[in-house]
């Protein structure tokens, strides 16, 4: 009688991580490509702003972080972000909207034109913000004579930082919007509703996950933001000098502990806003999908 | 893709009130600034236009930022279709945080994206005198500057491939295994002609955001006219020294670009879309095809597909 053979065993990448075993091949190549690659590109890379804190010291690292130049960096971010989400929420929803429910002419064209803040590169649209709304500009000189200066000033951050986080809003609203049942609404209007009570009452209680998670993506894009803003603010410390922009400066003058300092507090915020975003799509897919 | 599904609902003056609002807050923020670019470009006139962008400096910004595109793309490419056939063809411990790190570069700010290169790489950083001892460049040089564009354009292709692969399911390619195919016949035969539009998608999307990165760039190059300069610095160098029309006029050219962009994205939108109906008119499958659920729980809607556009934020 011959000895039946061992059936051959799996790779060790396969045994560790796989819960069942399909027939499909590449398991092995294709995680191995993308957790090395992933490890070199961005684990690495972000871990050596940690390990670089480390060798800041406690008492140092508070000092950096909690300087009044910085807090001023974290208000006027966090301000200005804050703002510019809210501005993208609510016009947001209206052009969603207007998008998703009227037909007019030219709506193909401005539907295409939404994603634009995400096509064109930041410090174009930066010299571009600051030719119309600075005080020369087509908007700005009759902004200037009813006493507003919109460029080099927290206004121009805001404006700025609206231009980048525009499209978040409508792309999140717009498939909810085309997505909804007309029958509740119309139920609604057929009981007696007006159509603002409609609205109010059945429509955007259906929205609201996908405009919180509108909301929340415009507000880290924006506080992460570099390029627009640098154009238009002015950059003057303590005033309009955003997060990003102090973490520049830094560099520049070979800062790095202070740098890196202040990074960590951002990287920090925006890894608990990455997550944020994670829970709020689980909840607005499902509520959408149920 | 949407198509209004019915208009007569509202009374005609909201409906001109809501469209004449959305069109005012448009052109504030889009309009404006998209033609204010073509007239502060011309303002000199059209010999002094085509002087700024056939510039030596301005023609070396371009070649460079050709280069680190095509350094970072093919891949960020390669990387997202092996993340996305790792990931939505198997069943595999720690998915879901595989998915968030994937993501992470997204939510990194630019400028911090280029800072992690100079703590390695920099003079002072961890590689910095290793580097020195065998004279080899890294920041403020070329090999920076691509590895910058590839941290901020990361993501893109895997981001778009995962939903899409997640949707189509592996079906076909069991069968043609099951037919005798080898690995690679399979992946030559059905999965890349199956998964064309969303690789083409991500692609655009990643080469887009390629050649208009900035702040990580900026952080990285040491902007070293002639020489480290990619299109958007160039920009910033121009407007910086008060050329305005000539950096209007190089700033022309990335916007021609992300038209090109947009149009390209609408047209991949339409022609997947047009394929996928037909895909599923075959099979007699009204709607399309379900979008299958990811295994490891709610990350399936973080990435939306193809046909509903993307949410990822360039």
């Amino acid at each position: 009688m011959k000895a039946i053979p061992a059936p051959r065993r799996a790779p060790l990448l396969s045994r560790l991580l796989l819960k069942r075993r399909g027939v499909l091949p590449g398991f092995g190549l294709s995680m191995g490509i993308t957790v090395v690659y992933l490890s070199l590109i961005v684990l690495i890379p972000l871990a050596t702003i940690f390990l670089k804190t480390s060798t800041i010291g406690w008492s140092r690292f508070w000092e950096i972080v909690l300087s009044p130049r910085s807090i001023a960096a974290y208000e006027l971010s966090f301000g200005a972000s804050f703002a510019a989400a809210l501005i993208n929420a609510v016009f947001g929803v209206l052009l969603a909207w207007v998008l998703s429910r009227y037909r007019f002419p030219g709506r193909g064209l401005v539907d295409a034109l939404v994603d634009l803040p995400f096509a064109l590169p930041t410090a174009v649209a930066g010299i571009a913000l600051t030719g119309i709304y600075a005080s020369k500009g087509w908007l700005g000189r009759w902004l200037v004579q009813i006493g507003i200066d919109a460029a080099f000033s927290r206004l121009g951050v805001v404006i700025a930082l609206v231009f980048v986080g525009l499209p978040f809003v409508v792309r999140t609203v717009q498939p909810v919007l085309e997505d909804i049942d007309l029958d509740q609404e119309e139920a609604a209007a057929t009981l007696g509703a007006t159509r603002f009570q409609t609205f109010r009452r059945v429509t955007l209680p259906a929205l609201w996950p996908a405009v919180i998670t509108g909301f929340t993506l415009a507000f880290a894009r924006a506080l992460g933001e570099y390029g627009s803003v640098v154009f238009i603010s002015g950059n003057m410390p303590m005033k309009t000098e955003i997060t990003p922009l102090l973490i520049m400066t830094k560099l520049e003058q070979y800062d790095y502990a202070g740098a890196t300092a202040i990074a960590v507090v951002m990287l920090t915020i925006s890894f608990a806003l990455l997550l944020v975003v994670n829970r709020l799509q689980a909840w607005s897919g499902r509520r959408v999908s149920r | 893709m949407s198509t209004p599904r019915r208009a007569g609902n509202d009374p005609p003056w909201v409906r001109r009130i809501l469209i004449a609002l959305s069109l005012i807050f448009l052109s504030l923020f889009l309009f404006l600034p998209l033609i204010a670019v073509f007239i502060e470009a011309l303002r000199d006139g059209v010999s002094a236009y085509f002087m700024a962008i056939t510039a030596p400096d301005t023609l070396s910004a371009i070649r460079l930022t050709l280069l680190s595109t095509c350094i970072a793309v093919p891949l960020n490419v390669v990387f997202g279709v092996a993340a996305a056939w790792a990931i939505t063809r198997f069943d595999f411990r720690g998915k879901s945080l595989l998915i968030t790190l994937i993501d992470l570069p997204v939510a990194v700010s630019p400028v911090i994206a280029g800072m992690i290169y100079v703590l390695l790489f920099g003079a002072q950083g961890v590689f910095g005198p290793l580097l020195a001892a065998h004279d080899i460049k890294i920041i403020f040089a070329v090999p920076g500057i691509a590895l910058a564009t590839t941290f901020v354009t990361f993501p893109f292709v895997a981001r778009e491939l995962i939903p899409f692969m997640q949707a189509q399911g592996s079906e076909e390619e069991e069968a043609a295994l099951v037919l005798g195919a080898s690995g690679w016949q399979m992946f030559t035969r059905v999965t890349l002609p199956n998964i064309k539009w969303g690789l083409l998608y991500g692609t655009v999307l990643c080469t887009a955001r390629a050649m208009g990165e900035f702040g990580a760039v900026s952080v990285v190059s040491g902007h070293i006219r002639g020489e480290t300069n990619t299109v958007p610095l160039h920009v910033e160098v121009l407007y910086n020294e008060y050329h305005f029309a000539a950096a209007f006029s190089v700033a022309s050219i990335l916007v021609a670009l992300s038209l090109v962009t947009l149009t390209l994205k609408k047209l991949i939108e339409w022609r997947g879309l047009v394929a996928r109906k037909t895909a599923a008119d075959l099979e007699g499958e009204p709607g399309g095809t379900p979008i299958a659920e990811l295994a490891g729980g709610e990350q399936e809607t973080s990435l939306r597909p193809v046909e509903r556009g993307s949410t990822v934020p360039i």
